[in-house]
């Protein structure tokens, strides 16, 4: 029982990374890629690691995967935010249909 | 199916490679040189559920912790300030 459910993770997983990379390579802006990359890679490789620690449940294998995700689930979201405050701070414009940008207020407010 | 998983992930990180490649700014490739540690450590994962050899799940914590540090270190070098800060 515990296999089938982690290999159906494990698909799944690698299903997200796939949408994902799509999203990277199709999407038009920069912070488009990195809203769309990073949330459904974050996704799928932490379904993938908790598959694989399904598939081989008590053994080191599996805590070593569960420690693994937890770190994922940690620093993914940290890098897209500092890469997203860098590279509007670097002066990268945003998509000419975007609507909003609060951020620009605060750069503004600073300044 | 893990010969499926395998040809998924590869593709992934051929679509990355492309980005990383054909990017016309720097931070699209900093995204793309992200996203491609983030998934290199899946690909690890399974290959140390094929072989059932334990050291690449190592391979895998030491691989998201110095991916993570690498981003950080391009973020700030993108925002303009100096490491010391």
């Amino acid at each position: 029982m515990n296999e089938i459910i982690g290999y159906i993770l494990i698909i799944v997983g690698v299903v997200f990374d796939f949408f994902g990379c799509i999203g990277l390579v199709r999407f038009p802006d920069v912070y488009n890629r990195l809203q769309a990359a990073t949330k459904c890679v974050t996704l799928g490789t932490v379904l993938l690691l908790v598959g694989v620690a399904l598939v081989s449940w008590t053994g080191p294998t599996s805590a070593k995967a569960l420690i693994c995700a937890f770190f994922i689930l940690i620093t993914s979201p940290t890098a897209a935010h500092a890469i997203a405050k860098g590279s509007y701070a670097s002066g990268i414009k945003l998509w000419e249909k975007s609507v909003v940008d609060k951020y620009s207020e605060k750069f503004e407010k600073k300044d | 199916m893990i010969t499926l998983s395998y040809i998924g992930l590869c593709i992934c990180c051929l679509l990355c490679l492309y980005r990383i490649g054909r990017g016309p700014s720097a931070p699209d490739r900093t995204v793309a040189i992200d996203i491609l540690g983030i998934v290199i450590v899946g690909f690890c994962a399974l290959f140390s559920l094929v072989t059932g050899k334990d050291f690449y799940m190592n391979l895998a914590i030491a691989w998201s912790l110095l991916s993570f540090i690498g981003t950080i270190a391009l973020a700030k070098f993108l925002e303009g300030r100096s490491f010391d800060e």
